[in-house]
């Protein structure tokens, strides 16, 4: 007979998570009775408040929805509103917008392997503490975080909640030697990506293989950005405005994010996902990069969500040096003509698909909107792996030792809480 | 001993922390200057150690969150409020002015597992706040210049100059006059570096009201610009909706400028 206990922890706040949450976990001999992840970012309510906006306004407010992804929801929101309206604004801003989202992974991948995700991997608290003993690897790291945030900032003059996009394009064209200057930094970090991905391919990573449906978008010749029909490793291909064919939110009471699941399951959407669905779309040097590790993909070790994010870096830096190599200066928006209609954009946010559906008046306002961002569509999945993993890791551990794996396995998402959502108590009970 | 430094996060995007997780190098300068003790983000758990300062990232929306504040205050020499969510309520203070109820019910299934105020606050409608940091977001060198005037002893400048006057040191094009766009520049705070007007867009306020502002003549030369109230009201109804006199201009022109 097993040894009945009962503990009850309470660990304020998962660090390293952009906002906060708290896990229950109820143990009764050496099985898991109870496994909840409870979400708590208070609500803001940007759907309602949206209603009734002008369509200049939307960009500006979308963005607040998250301060580490903004380009993605201003992207997502920009490319559901010009579908309503019937607009295509051509190649340059099309261009210039893979540019803006390729700043946006690169800033947004190197905070998460740099300050939020390494230190687990190699025993530290914060990275702060890790730069003592790896001070090369956290320059490098906060060096191609801040190249991500140069490249959005040529385009939206600041990197957080930057104010260049616009319904039909962007603000403003950046002048040449300000894109001339930008690349030549761009092209002398590329030893930096790929020395990254070689780094993130040697930390020791538990090997925890499980079985999981991935979901991205795929387009038929680049990496996908901005655009894409939806694909999942079930064989999945739909167009994005049939998202809600398949894919259902519903609402679990112990949590203010909304639940998602396709065809009624689990599902992963994020760097993982994609590099799974896109390995034949990654530029050539960067695929030939990531085989010299001898880490094989596709994978189905979760714990290669930070191998995926080195590769992205990569990725994003090599394409943003592509797109500025060419770069000349154009007009750089289509004049936005409202009409009544709906729209729908979906985009690969840092984190995984983030998708709007706008319906707009004759008057170019926002009649309602329906926004389904990544860790929202992550969390059923999260619960899922915690349900595996802790199983895997031994329920037997001690409090503390099950905490931190807890927290290791959540953090392994990069869930961007206040996207949907807040971050970790531990609450343990044991029987 | 370094200063005892906190970064607290309530109802927000996160965007304002990354004015400390995008310094880069000098982050890791900061914290030789500094002992960061809580900051959530950054790995670091440690919510009701005393501090020098406490930075505060986000509004007041929850019960939990009303308590949390009080906290804040009773261990912290200095608290400062970091962004438009700490300073003025922020974007999601825009529900104040709607049935907060129905909204969520319009969002969720169950509104009644939500705990939620009615309104979204500042924090210093709750406890006592020694200096306000604005913008949406604020950005790194506002909190690099108030650590380093707190460390040196001096008080921090209060930057309340209109956004305008920083527009002409840089010889930019005037968005409202030249263009005739609804630019906030005239009433709102600089800091930020005339970032819109610097491409040709107008000014939406993001840094919050300026000292002796004029809003109701900058209502009055959009109206003649064409803008109907309701665009005017929205206008002054953004991202720092709930700060005067930008709360009270919006509701004006709500009511048809009357």
């Amino acid at each position: 007979m097993s040894e009945r206990r009962d503990i009850t922890i309470n660990v304020p706040v998962l660090a390293r998570v952009e906002g906060e949450g708290t896990l229950d976990l109820h143990i009764v001999g050496d099985r898991i009775e109870q496994l909840r992840l409870r979400i708590f970012e208070p609500p803001r309510l940007f759907e309602k408040f949206l209603e009734g906006r002008g369509y200049r306004d939307v960009p500006d407010m979308v963005a607040r929805i998250c301060g580490i992804c903004p380009v993605a929801y201003q992207m997502s929101a920009v490319h559901a509103i010009e579908q309503a309206f019937d607009m295509d604004p051509g190649p340059w801003v099309r261009d210039m917008r893979r540019l803006f989202y390729c700043g946006e992974w690169l800033q947004s991948h190197a905070l998460h392997i740099h300050l939020l995700a390494a230190p687990d991997f190699l025993g530290f608290v914060t990275a702060v503490a890790m730069a003592e003993k790896f001070p090369e690897e956290v320059r490098r790291g906060l060096h191609l975080q801040e190249l991500g945030n140069a490249i959005i900032r040529l385009l939206g003059a600041r990197s957080v909640h930057p104010v260049g996009a616009r319904v039909g394009g962007f603000f403003h064209a950046p002048r040449p030697e300000d894109a001339a200057a930008l690349l030549a930094r761009l092209r002398a970090a590329l030893p930096d990506a790929e020395a990254l991905v070689r780094w993130v391919a040697s930390l020791p990573v538990p090997d925890d293989v499980q079985d999981f449906t991935c979901v991205s978008l795929r387009q038929p010749n680049e990496y996908p950005m901005n655009e894409g029909r939806l694909v999942s490793s079930h064989g999945l291909d739909l167009a994005i405005r049939s998202y809600r064919e398949h894919f259902r939110e519903f609402h679990a009471p112990h949590s203010t994010a909304l639940h998602s699941s396709l065809d009624d399951q689990p599902y992963l959407v994020g760097p993982l996902a994609r590099l799974n669905l896109n390995l034949d779309r990654l530029p050539e040097p960067v695929l030939g990069n990531l085989q010299a590790t001898g880490v094989r993909f596709p994978s189905t070790n979760m714990f290669h969500s930070a191998l995926a994010r080195a590769v992205e870096i990569h990725c994003a830096l090599w394409e943003a040096i592509r797109l500025l190599e060419g770069y000349r200066p154009a007009e750089p928006y289509i004049e936005a003509t409202p009409r009544a209609g709906v729209g729908y954009g979906c985009t690969e946010a840092p984190r995984g698909i983030l998708w709007h559906r706008f319906e707009m008046d004759e008057q170019g306002r926002v009649v309602n909107t329906d926004i389904v961002p990544p860790t929202a569509q992550n969390q059923a999945r999260i619960e899922q792996d915690l349900h595996r993993s802790l199983s895997a890791f031994g329920l037997d551990h001690a409090p503390e030792s099950l905490r931190l794996r807890a927290e290791m396995v959540i953090r392994n998402y990069d869930p961007c809480i206040s996207c949907a959502t807040h971050f970790l108590h531990l609450n343990l009970e044991r029987q | 001993m370094k200063p005892r430094v906190a970064v607290h996060k309530f109802s927000s995007c996160d965007g304002c922390q990354l004015a400390f997780l995008n310094m880069g190098e000098e982050l890791i300068t900061l914290t030789r200057l500094i002992e960061l003790v809580h900051f959530a983000e950054a790995g670091l758990v440690n919510e009701d150690a005393p501090v020098d300062i406490a930075f505060v990232e986000g509004s007041v929306s929850t019960p939990h969150e009303v308590e949390r504040i009080l906290r804040v205050r009773e261990h912290s020499r200095f608290v400062v409020s970091l962004g438009a969510c700490a300073t003025a309520g922020g974007i999601q203070a825009l529900r104040n002015m709607a049935d907060t109820g129905r909204w969520l019910a319009g969002v969720y299934a169950r509104p009644e597992v939500i705990e939620v105020l009615p309104h979204s606050t500042p924090v210093h409608e709750h406890i006592r706040v020694d200096l306000e940091l604005w913008g949406c977001p604020v950005n790194s060198q506002q909190v690099i210049e108030a650590v380093r005037s707190l460390l040196a002893g001096a008080a921090p400048v209060d930057h309340r100059d209109k956004l305008c006057l920083e527009c002409k040191r840089r010889n930019q094009v005037c968005v409202l006059v030249a263009r005739g766009g609804p630019c906030m520049g005239p009433v709102t705070r600089t800091g930020c570096g005339a970032l819109c007007p610097s491409l040709g867009r107008d000014c939406f306020g993001c840094y919050g009201p300026a000292e002796n502002t004029n809003t109701g003549a900058l209502g009055r030369r959009f109206a003649g610009f064409g803008f109907v109230p309701e665009e005017i009201a929205q206008r002054f109804l953004l991202i720092n909706n709930a700060a005067e006199p930008f709360h009270g201009e919006g509701r004006r022109w709500q009511g048809d400028g009357q």
